[in-house]
This record gives C-alpha cells, sequence and structure tokens, in this order.
C-alpha cells in the first residue's frame, strides 16, 4: 500500500501513553488521495485517540504524521483546520445554542476572507473593525456562504433544511450527527474524518448515511472512517485497518481482513463485546 | 537571620489556617466538582459565634471550640440542603453562583446582626511568648498548629477508616459510579459540608482570637486564600490543600518581610495566577490527561431568548430619552444615570460571561482602570474630559485584556477564579504604584464631565450623556453580535474544542471579546471617575463585579437587552421600594439564589 507517491495522509510509528496504558502504539498508515479507510475494532481499540492525534487534539508521545507534502505532527487543531482537515466526533459535538445555519456556517471559518483579512499583528482588531461595519464584501461573503451552507443541508434531504433556524440542542440525535457532517462539509475539506457517524442511528438513517458518505467518496473526498456496523465498512472501505489494544493487527481490503484469524481473535477474546456491539449497532 | 526564623514561623502558623479552609474547599470540590464561595462566610459566622461564645456567654476554651463546631456545620448542612442539593442536575455554573449568593446572604445577615464595626475577639490563652531560636511563639500559635494537625489526622483516619470516609473517596473518584453500587451521594455531600463547614467556623475563630479583631470584611477575604491554597495544592486534593495553604502562607509571610504589609495579597494572588497558568491542575497534580468529551451546551442553560420587537426597543429609548422633560425629582434622575452606568458595565460582562463564556468575577477591575485612566489622562495631562473617558475606554480593553490573557487557556470554574484573582491585582497594584495612582490616598478633584468645551453639571445633561452613551454601545454589541463574531464566540462558549478544530483560536476570539467589552466597561469607569470627582483603590469593589453578574444572569446571559433591563430592575427596584442600603446587598444575594434555582436563563433568556 506504501506504493502511491505521495499519500495524502501518512502516519509513522505514532504513539500516544496514558500512564501506563498505550492506547496507540506504533501506527502506520497511508490515505491515498480520493481514498476511503475504514479503522475497526473492539471499543478502547484506540481509535478516537488515533483521530485526536491526527486532528491536533491531542499530541503523540512518538511518531509522525504527515500531510500532503508537509509535517503536520503537533500542529494546533486551528491550524489543521486551515489546512484542510475537517472531523466530526464521537459523541456529537455541535454547538447546542446555535442554529443549524450558524453551526454550519461556523465549519465556513476557515474560508472566510473578506472579514478575516491575513494581516499580522493587527488582523484581528481588522477582523472586529470589519465585523462591525460590514462593508459590501463582507456582506457579500456572508450570502455566499448562507447560501452554500443551505446547498450542503439539501443533501440530507428534507432532515435539516426546515430546522435550519432552530438551535441544535432542540434537534433529534440523528439529526445532530447531521449537522456535524455538514459543518465538516462547509470547511471543503481535503481530508474527512469520521468518527462512527451512524451511532445511534437506525436501519433506515444508516441506510441514508452510507449513500451520502458512498456520494462524498465518488466526488473524490478522502475519507477515513471509524464504523463499527460491519456491513458499511464493507461496502464503503476500500481497505480496512483493524485495530486491537492501540496496535494494527491487520489491513487490507474488508472481504481479506474480515476472515483474517487474529481479528476474529481480538472481537471475540474481548468477551461477547464484538458481536454484542454489532447487533446492537 | 532571627526575624527570617520569625517569618517563617509566622508564615507557617497563618498557612495552617489558611489550610483549615482549604481542607474544606477540597473535600467539597472532589465530591462535588464545586468551588464552594461561601466557605469564607461560614469562617465568618465561626469567628462571630465564637465572639458570642466567648464575650457574652463566657464559654472555657474547650467548649468555645466545640459550640463554633457544631454551628457552623448546622449552618453548613443548611447550606447544602437548601441553597445545593436542588441544584444537582442543573448547568454546571448554577452551583457556583448559589455559593457566591449564599455568601452574600450568610456575610450580609452577620453584618445586620453584629453591625459592620470590628469587635475584639480575646484570646482565652495566658498572654505569654516562648523563646525559639531567635523567634518567640505563643500558646495561640501553638493551639492554632494543634488544631491544624490533629483536625487533618482526624479528617485522615476518617476518610481511610469510616465507612462513610470510604463512600466520601468513592464519590469523589467517580460519582456516577458510586451512586450505582449503592453510596448515598446526598449523605456523603451532607458529610463533606458539614465538615467543612465545621472546620471553616473554627479557623474563623482562631483568626479572629489571633489577631484580637473580627469584622465581616473577614468572608470574601478568607475565601480568597483559601480558594488560592486549595488550587495551587491541586483542586480535589486534601493533603495538596495542606501543603498549599502552608507555601501561600509562607510566601506571602516573606513577601511581607521584603516589600511590606500593604504586599501580602498581591503575593496571594500572583502565586495563583502563576500556578493557574503553569499547571492549571495545581502544583501536585498527575500528568497530562486527554481532553474529555462532555456534551456540549452543559455550561449555559439552553433556552429560546424572548425577541423584543425593534419598535417595542426604540419607543423604551425614547421614552427614557424625554423623561427629564418631566418634572421628575433629582433623585430619580440619580437613580437613572446609575442604572445607565451600570449597564455599560453589564453589558460587557454580558458579552464575556454571556456570549463567549468567560464568566469573570473580576469585572470591577475594568471600571477601575478605566476610571483611574480618564481621571489621570485630564488631570495630569489636561486632556479635554470627553477624550479622557475614550482613553479610559481604550486603556480598558488594551490593558484589562492583557491582564486577563493568562486565563484563556482555562475552562470553566478555573476562568472564574482566575478573573476574580486577576481583579485583585487590579486594585492591590493600584493601592501599591503610589507614584501614579496616589496608593490609599486616591484621586480627588477629578474635573466633572464635559464635551466639546461645555462642562455637563446639571443631571439632566449627565442623564442624556450616559443614556446616550449606554444606548450606542449596546447598538454596537448588538451589531457584532449578528456578525460573524457573534456566532464565533457563541461557538467558543457552546464547544471550546469543536471551535478549535474548525479553525477558532481561542486566544483570538476571546481577546477581542475582552477587547471590545473592556472597552465599555472602561468608558463606564470613566465616566464614573468624573461623576464621584474623587477614586480611591476601593471605588470599584468584588461587591460591584458581583452584582454586574447578577444583573447579566437576571437579564439572561449574552442577551444585551437583558442586560440593561436587569441594571434598571437591580438599582430602581431597591429605590422604589425604599429598602435601605444596608438590606440592598442581602437583596443581590437573594435574588441570584432564586435566578439560578428558578430562572437560569433569566428574564429574557440566554442568546
Amino acid at each position: 500500500m506504501g506504493e502511491q507517491h505521495n499519500p495524502m495522509l501518512s502516519l509513522r510509528g505514532l504513539t500516544r501513553r496514558f500512564g501506563g496504558l498505550t492506547a496507540v502504539d506504533a501506527i502506520d498508515l497511508d490515505l491515498a488521495r480520493g481514498e476511503l479507510i475504514s479503522i475497526i475494532g473492539p471499543n478502547g481499540a484506540g481509535k478516537t485517540t488515533l483521530f485526536n492525534l491526527v486532528t491536533g487534539l491531542d499530541r503523540p508521545d512518538a511518531g509522525t504524521v504527515r500531510f500532503g507534502s508537509q509535517d503536520i505532527t503537533g500542529f494546533s487543531p486551528e491550524r489543521l483546520a486551515a489546512e484542510g482537515i475537517a472531523r466530526t466526533f464521537q459523541l456529537g459535538r455541535v454547538f447546542g445554542n446555535l442554529s443549524v445555519m450558524d453551526n454550519v456556517l461556523i465549519g465556513a471559518h476557515t474560508r472566510l476572507r473578506a472579514v478575516k483579512p491575513a494581516v499580522p499583528v493587527i488582523g484581528p482588531l481588522l477582523e472586529l473593525g470589519l465585523a462591525l461595519l460590514r462593508p459590501s464584501s463582507v456582506k457579500a461573503e456572508e450570502e455566499r456562504l448562507r447560501e452554500e451552507v443551505k446547498a450542503i443541508l439539501a443533501r440530507f434531504g428534507e432532515r435539516l433544511l426546515p430546522r435550519i433556524d432552530q438551535p441544535a440542542y432542540s434537534l433529534s440525535y440523528a439529526n445532530r450527527r447531521r449537522v456535524e457532517i455538514a459543518r465538516a462539509l462547509a470547511l471543503k475539506p481535503r481530508l474527512l474524518l469520521l468518527d462512527e457517524p451512524t451511532a445511534g442511528m437506525n436501519p433506515t438513517e444508516t441506510a441514508e448515511m452510507q449513500a451520502l458518505v458512498a456520494e462524498l467518496k465518488t466526488e473524490g473526498l478522502t475519507i477515513l472512517l471509524i464504523e463499527h456496523k460491519l456491513e458499511m465498512v464493507m461496502r464503503l472501505s476500500d481497505r480496512v485497518i483493524v485495530m486491537d489494544e492501540g496496535k494494527k493487527i491487520a489491513e487490507g481490503p474488508g472481504e481479506e481482513v474480515r476472515g483474517d484469524p487474529k481479528v476474529i481473535e481480538a472481537y471475540l477474546g474481548h468477551g461477547l463485546s464484538g458481536a454484542t456491539e454489532e447487533s446492537a449497532a | 537571620m532571627s526575624s527570617w526564623l520569625d517569618y517563617t514561623i509566622n508564615g507557617l502558623i497563618v498557612g495552617n489556617v489558611y489550610a483549615l479552609v482549604a481542607v474544606g474547599l477540597a473535600l467539597i470540590f472532589g465530591v462535588s466538582r464545586l468551588i464552594n464561595f461561601a466557605q469564607g462566610s461560614i469562617y465568618l459566622v465561626g469567628a462571630y459565634i465564637g465572639w458570642v461564645a466567648v464575650v457574652q456567654l463566657h464559654t472555657p476554651l474547650p467548649l468555645t471550640i466545640i459550640v463554633v463546631a457544631a454551628t457552623a456545620a448546622v449552618v453548613g448542612l443548611i447550606l447544602e440542603r437548601f441553597g445545593l442539593r436542588p441544584l444537582q442536575n442543573s448547568v454546571r455554573i448554577a452551583p457556583l453562583l448559589a455559593t457566591i449568593g449564599i455568601s452574600f446572604v450568610l456575610d450580609q445577615l452577620v453584618m445586620l446582626t453584629f453591625s459592620p464595626n470590628p469587635r475584639a475577639l480575646p484570646s482565652q490563652l495566658p498572654d505569654i511568648r516562648f523563646q525559639l531560636g531567635g523567634g518567640t511563639i505563643g500558646p495561640l500559635d501553638l493551639l492554632i498548629a494543634g488544631v491544624g494537625i490533629t483536625s487533618a489526622l482526624l479528617l485522615f483516619v476518617f476518610l481511610r477508616y469510616s465507612k462513610l470516609g470510604w463512600a466520601v473517596r468513592a464519590a469523589s473518584q467517580d460519582r456516577d459510579a458510586a451512586m450505582q453500587m449503592g453510596v448515598d451521594v446526598n449523605r456523603v455531600n451532607q458529610a463533606v459540608f458539614g465538615i467543612a463547614a465545621a472546620l471553616g467556623g473554627v479557623s474563623g475563630m482562631l483568626v479572629g482570637m489571633y489577631y484580637n479583631q473580627i469584622d465581616t470584611a473577614m468572608s470574601l477575604q478568607a475565601t480568597l486564600k483559601g480558594v488560592v491554597a486549595e488550587v495551587v495544592g491541586g483542586a480535589g486534593n486534601v493533603p495538596g490543600a495542606v501543603i498549599g495553604s502552608l507555601l501561600l502562607g509562607l510566601v506571602e509571610s516573606y513577601g511581607v518581610a521584603v516589600f511590606g504589609t500593604s504586599y501580602r495579597n498581591l503575593f496571594a494572588f500572583l502565586l495563583l495566577v502563576v500556578v493557574l497558568v503553569l499547571r492549571p491542575n495545581g502544583l501536585f497534580a498527575s500528568a497530562r490527561q486527554a481532553p474529555p468529551e462532555p456534551l456540549t451546551g452543559t455550561f449555559i442553560a439552553p433556552s429560546r431568548p424572548v425577541r423584543i420587537p425593534r419598535w417595542a426597543l426604540a419607543v423604551a429609548a425614547a421614552a427614557f430619552a424625554i423623561l427629564p422633560l418631566f418634572p421628575v425629582s433629582f433623585y430619580v434622575l440619580q437613580t437613572l444615570i446609575n442604572a445607565w452606568l451600570l449597564g455599560m458595565l453589564a453589558l460587557s460582562l454580558t458579552l464575556v460571561a454571556g456570549t463567549i463564556g468567560q464568566v469573570s468575577l473580576g469585572h470591577a477591575a475594568l471600571l477601575a482602570i478605566g476610571a483611574y485612566t480618564s481621571a489621570l489622562l485630564s488631570l495630569a495631562l489636561s486632556v479635554p474630559v470627553g477624550l479622557a473617558v475614550i482613553g479610559g475606554g481604550l486603556m480598558s480593553a488594551a490593558l484589562g485584556t492583557l491582564l486577563i490573557s493568562p486565563s484563556f487557556r482555562l475552562r470553566g470554574h478555573y476562568v472564574s477564579i482566575a478573573t476574580l484573582a486577576i481583579g485583585e491585582i487590579v486594585s492591590l497594584v493600584i493601592l501599591n504604584w503610589e507614584s501614579v495612582t496616589r496608593g490609599p490616598i486616591g484621586i480627588s478633584g477629578i474635573p466633572p464631565l464635559s464635551l466639546f468645551g461645555y462642562d455637563l453639571i446639571s443631571p439632566t445633561s449627565i442623564y442624556w450623556f450616559s443614556l446616550v452613551v449606554m444606548v450606542a454601545l449596546a447598538l454596537l454589541q448588538g451589531r457584532l453580535l449578528t456578525s460573524h463574531l457573534g456566532r464565533s464566540f457563541r461557538a467558543i462558549r457552546d464547544d471550546d474544542i469543536a471551535a478549535r478544530a474548525y479553525g477558532l483560536s481561542l486566544n483570538r476570539y476571546k481577546s477581542l471579546a475582552f477587547i471590545f467589552g473592556g472597552f465599555a466597561a472602561g468608558v463606564s469607569g470613566g465616566i464614573a471617575a468624573h461623576l464621584y470627582s474623587y477614586i480611591n483603590h476601593e471605588t470599584f469593589n468584588t461587591q460591584q463585579s458581583i452584582l454586574a453578574l447578577t444583573v447579566v444572569i437576571l437579564g439572561g446571559l449574552g442577551n444585551v437587552v437583558g442586560a440593561i433591563v436587569g441594571s434598571v430592575a437591580l438599582v430602581g427596584l431597591p429605590e422604589v421600594f425604599r429598602i435601605a442600603a444596608e438590606y440592598r446587598i442581602l437583596i443581590y444575594g437573594v435574588v441570584l439564589l432564586l435566578l439560578v434555582r428558578f430562572r437560569p436563563q433569566g428574564l429574557l433568556g440566554t442568546i
């Protein structure tokens, strides 16, 4: 898999320890442009910690993260967002008191230009001034982004558009997950990390989400996906990586990984957790 | 050398007293993740109960200690049962605000019962000094050390060997798990508040005997010192709180030795800010933790704000604008001028505490910076008053933001503590920087307000001036809220981790919020300075910070109209009902408590 000349994302020996526990243990990974890789594994395998390391919410104890041609190890989340990395969160982190529109507009924050001139030192003060004065360029930019948000929300059919002015805390669980994905799309990401996008969704909603992710993939988006629903993983992924206790125990096309004895053992070795997760999910 | 030993002993003795307060705070924080701002009030109650016992009832010392501990424990139990238990399932900030309200109520009750004049609390021990090395030590020093060590030991035995003690430790490690295992968390809370209050009460009595003086100002000082010691040791860490207290006592004692008495508190708060910035989990906390993933929107009560139509606001503004044309008394105008000045401060605080979620408890410092800047500009540099007030606003925006910036990396309750400390530091610097601020004498003869060369002396002109300034600031802030900055601020408040993941720099936007808010507060302080014509380091105090916070919560966090409505209500209603000044603070405390309990979103709702 390392044959691609210029992978979009490349992890080498990525390690994160919490006290005596190695949550992420020397992970290597190469993600090519336009590829979709799923990361599966029992609960506590280190999947979300791996996401946190890639998106800058946590710093690795060892190893490197390369994005495009750049070493981004230890970059701040703000900086990584500006580089074009967007993510959703496992437990859902919408802005509860913001409307659906405002939530998704925050996703487009890194793309603000007119109101956020890239001037050193006095840039923030200019931003304050422009926000208050609102010259036509700023108004036009805001208007354009609002139209764009509506277009993104339209991808979710009638789920979100009728609720565009409602505060996010009033939405159903599934709709909050959709808002998170809409917010990520508003960033126009080069790399999208989805952390269990279908958690808590019923089969119909899961199918909708699966169709959306498939659509994003055909549009050429590079995606890293954490997902427990194996059927969805098998259909969407170019490759699957299996993690257990922080280590990568298998990697390859879905069908191949599924039959790997180490993988079966990882799931069954943890009691019945793997099996119940699948049926409960 | 001998005096150093004296200072060391003194530092350790004082540290021991702080430890009695700090251990109580640490126990409460450990179990309920709450910084109990009412701890100092219980300390105050303990001191006055001690006074009643010693002076009125002539009880012997052991009985005095028992009476004080028992009464304070009862106060603690009442506080827990009626003040905090009803808030178990409300937003995280609610119990913190409730303890602030309770402390106002308790302090005020003590003041109304015993009068604000200081009283002597005689030590019941013989007045002899023992030679120790080069220094001396008295029986009271030994008693304080003895009580400190004994209660630490008793606490250790209780926590380690009693069944209830196990429950306390279990609940402090994982409240939900403890509940599932059948631990009665309410009983644990009762035990913790009872013990903390008993310790706090006894320490208040001992300090009263140590200085042979008690007064109602002790309360806030004790809370502040206890909080400093607790945070230095690591919030919730009982042994850490003891060591933090001793360290605080030593730092203060040496600081006093080198620089003088008026620097005592400055060292305490500098120590706090340094620890918060460098090791926010305290000196003895474990290594860095993974960022938790809380549910979003838990800090602010979700609500739908009341939308008031523009025409209604315009009508209200016009009605207030033409008010002086009617035959209203000077008294009414004066009251409303106070409301407009408080309104500017509340606008500032509602942006900082409500919109971007940094609940500041030291906001009066911004008033002080604006007031001193404007007063000094007009006095020393003869700048026209109108420009000087704007200068005060700009200075408050710049300096205030710079001073507050160490707290930008903190979250939740820690922001409140840090801003409280920074506010105290500002007031102490004003007190000690005599060459610029004229120190404790204050600044007198500040010229009256003037605009384009015309002095604004009549109440009517001052009324219009402050109304216009406040409305202008409110309109500007309303415009800010509808811009991309408004949604960015609110996003940071709701979930700073998700906000960062979408490219929002916390430093940048918290700075912008404090710059904008600092300007409004500085202008308010500047105008006040020219109205009062005399200011000193106590003109703008913590009471005003808390009053502003009450106004902001009353109106609805982040709500611009709410901030003004809240100001008019809290300044105006006591006047309408002709309530005597000494009862007002009591009422503010009660209002804060009732709001937190029954309407956390305020009158007009959170925005």
